[in-house]
């Protein structure tokens, strides 16, 4: 965020403070989940359903996974100048 | 058993009276023609209705069941919801357009027979692309006739498939069609053009973006979802569409990371979701196919509100870059609360409507105890939250500041957004209104701690994956670019195949016009200028010899011979003997053959 003008009114992430907030909130929620994880009965119908953390670790591989192969193989083999069907 | 019109015609016929009607009244025709459709659709009993003989054959223009009915109701609500986004919309061939094509998906989805459902597949495309090229702007324009071609080809196939079929089994009927023989694989992918499949897809993500504001509200809920209806009467349970299904959920989403244009970006989330369907109809148990209309429905919503939200930011800064944006929830808050409603509910979080609908797509999948195609969904899961989910509110109202400060959006997009946004959130904490209208009996509870909690999970870690990315600065920044996909093949293929057919025609052309207008005309005419000279002269020729004519006296003879050719002046006995002797040569020559 950038630094607002004077005049300007100040928004709600304008303030260091509320992205401090905002983020503890949401650590917070992760390490409940996690917790929650551990206690709540599952009904899984794959084994692995009942590994725990199962979901955490897959949603955040599969998606460091995808940002990865995103940048460093598709971009390099699709990315054009926004000219490149004009020319 | 009762009827009402057959419901593609209320809009269409409203189409037509519109232009007639001016302002105000104009507006509330807009808004009361949706309510009117609806209350007639509401007449209609389980059935067959709408029934016309033509020939030996019986179009049926209105065959109703808890499928057609679903998708009946869920296109007559996005008409409603549309129609009051466009409220400020003047003009008039945009809001035709859009009438006959919400018709036209409502004649694919009640036509009983496979004629009705060609000829209003014909016009979706046809009406459609006006809310293209309406956009006015050049590339709308050359996306708009990509977007005909690759329709108009995609029907095509289908007629070709339909006229096979009616000629094999002799009948109309539109039923269950599966896979077996040519006539059904050509309607198979005729309908798969229009489905967006793989490779089939780039008509989608290529002129979408370029749609008009409004327009691109109607052509994110019809096109593609007729077509899973098809696939859900014609072809459940056919088991390529599992596989042409999970690859449409997961592909998109890499394209979808590094692209730059924010509508883009939500076309293919689109093809994305739209992959979840047909997963379901391809797994073709009662749950799947539940799963995949409940999902059209619920789908149809939230995407319309996602491309509402970004055609409001369009519409008050003229930018939908992520690159060009950032910063908005400072002056547009409405707008942006209703984007994270249709971001949250795409990604399928609890108490919103996608957590509720491609969680039994998700089940069947593991029911069938198909774990490459459940891993793959889970992925795209993950992945449509890092997309459509994060990234389109994020760089459009957080990020950066951008220095924008648009004003919010107009009175009639935010009431339309609200409206949409409610749907959303109450479909997803309220299912059992919606599951009670699939065409199957539900066994099912979304609601379990296990899923909740599990479904959270991935969410919120894939959550903190986009958060350590960004601040790490490995996160792709957004570059002013374009992304090529399968369209570069028509596209710049197209101009190679143009530069070969210039090439090689127009190479063949010249030469044939130096060839023959040129040399051979120029030959062939001066040679029958002196043709009956020649023919004179091998006649004369042996003659002149026989009387002993010599040396210059034989020069003179032929002067004298040519002259009076050319001049016409020859003594009629000559011209006689020649005719003469031309005919003798032909007896002589048939003779001999």
């Amino acid at each position: 965020m950038s630094e607002p003008t004077p005049k300007e009114k100040q928004y709600l992430f304008d303030k260091p403070a509320n992205i401090k907030w905002m983020f503890r909130v949401y650590y917070a929620s992760l390490v409940l989940l996690l917790v929650l994880d551990l206690f709540l009965p599952k009904h899984a119908n794959f084994p692995w359903e009942n590994w725990p953390e199962f979901y955490a670790v897959y949603g955040f591989v599969a998606c460091v996974a995808l940002v990865l192969a995103a940048k460093y193989i598709l971009r390099p083999l699709v990315m054009r100048k926004e000219e490149y069907y004009d020319e | 058993m009762s009827s009402g019109l057959p419901p593609a015609l209320v809009f269409i016929g409203g189409a037509l009276v519109l232009p007639f009607l001016k302002g105000k009244t104009q507006t509330g025709f807009l808004l009361l023609l949706p309510v009117i459709g609806f209350l007639n659709l509401l007449q209609f009993s389980a059935g067959i209705h709408g029934v016309v003989s033509f020939w030996d054959y019986q179009i049926i223009l209105a065959r109703v069941d808890r499928l057609s009915l679903l998708f009946g109701y869920i296109f007559h609500l996005i008409t409603f919801l549309g129609a009051i986004y466009a409220l400020h919309v003047r003009d008039d061939l945009e809001q035709m357009a859009g009438l006959v094509y919400a018709g036209s998906a409502l004649g694919v989805v009640f036509a009983g027979d496979l004629l009705t459902l060609f000829v209003f597949w014909e016009l979706l495309a046809v009406s459609s692309v006006f809310l293209i090229w309406n956009r006015r702007t050049r590339e709308a324009q050359a996306a708009g006739f990509r977007y005909l071609l690759v329709h108009v080809a995609g029907g095509l196939c289908l007629l070709a498939g339909v006229t096979l079929q009616i000629h094999q089994t002799g009948s109309l009927a539109f039923g269950y069609i599966g896979l077996n023989g040519l006539a059904t694989y050509l309607i198979f992918i005729g309908v798969g053009v229009n489905c967006a499949w793989p490779l089939l897809h780039p008509w989608l993500t290529d002129a979408y973006p370029e749609a008009t504001i409004t327009g691109v509200i109607w052509l994110s809920a019809f096109t593609t979802k007729t077509a899973v209806y098809v696939l859900a009467r014609g072809f459940p349970g056919t088991e390529a569409l599992i596989w042409i299904g999970a690859v449409m959920t997961a592909f998109p989403i890499f394209c979808a990371v590094i692209e730059n244009d924010l509508r883009r970006v939500l076309a293919y989330s689109l093809v994305n979701q739209v992959g979840f369907m047909v997963v379901g109809v391809g797994i073709g148990t009662m749950m799947s196919l539940n799963g995949s209309i409940a999902h059209a429905f619920c789908h149809i919503i939230y995407k319309a509100l996602l491309f509402m939200s970004m055609g409001a930011v369009l519409y008050r800064t003229g930018k939908v870059k992520a690159t060009d944006l950032g910063g908005l929830y400072k002056t547009m808050p409405l707008t942006c609360i209703c984007c994270i409603v249709g971001a949250a509910s795409i990604s399928a979080f609890p108490l919103f409507s996608g957590f509720v609908s491609k969680s039994m797509v998700m089940e069947a999948a593991a029911l069938g105890d198909m774990r490459l195609i459940w891993f793959i969904l889970l992925f795209a899961s993950a992945g449509v939250f890092h997309h459509a989910g994060i990234k389109i509110p994020y760089f459009a109202f957080f990020s950066h500041d951008s220095g924008l400060r648009p004003k919010e959006a107009p009175w009639n997009m935010g009431l339309a957004m609200v409206l949409t946004a409610g749907l959303c959130i109450f479909i997803g904490s309220f299912p059992g209104p919606l599951y009670s209208l699939l065409p199957y009996p539900v066994d099912y509870e979304p609601y379990t701690a296990a899923h909740v909690v599990g479904q959270s999970q991935l969410l919120f870690f894939s959550a903190l994956a986009f958060t350590l990315l960004m601040l790490s600065g490995i996160y792709p920044a957004e570059i002013r670019s374009i992304n090529i996909d399968a369209d570069w093949f028509y596209r710049r293929g197209g101009r190679l195949f143009y530069r070969i057919m210039d090439r090689a025609l127009n190479g063949l052309n010249e030469r044939a016009e130096q060839v023959f207008s040129l040399e051979l005309a120029g030959w062939l005419g001066r040679r029958s200028r002196d043709l009956p000279f020649r023919l004179a002269q091998i006649l004369l020729y042996p003659l002149w010899l026989a009387r002993g004519l010599r040396g210059e006296e034989l020069q003179e003879k032929n002067l004298a011979l040519q002259e009076a050719l050319a001049s016409g002046a020859s003594p009629v006995g000559i011209g006689a003997a020649v005719a003469t002797a031309f005919l003798l040569l032909f007896f002589i020559l048939s003779g001999l053959v």
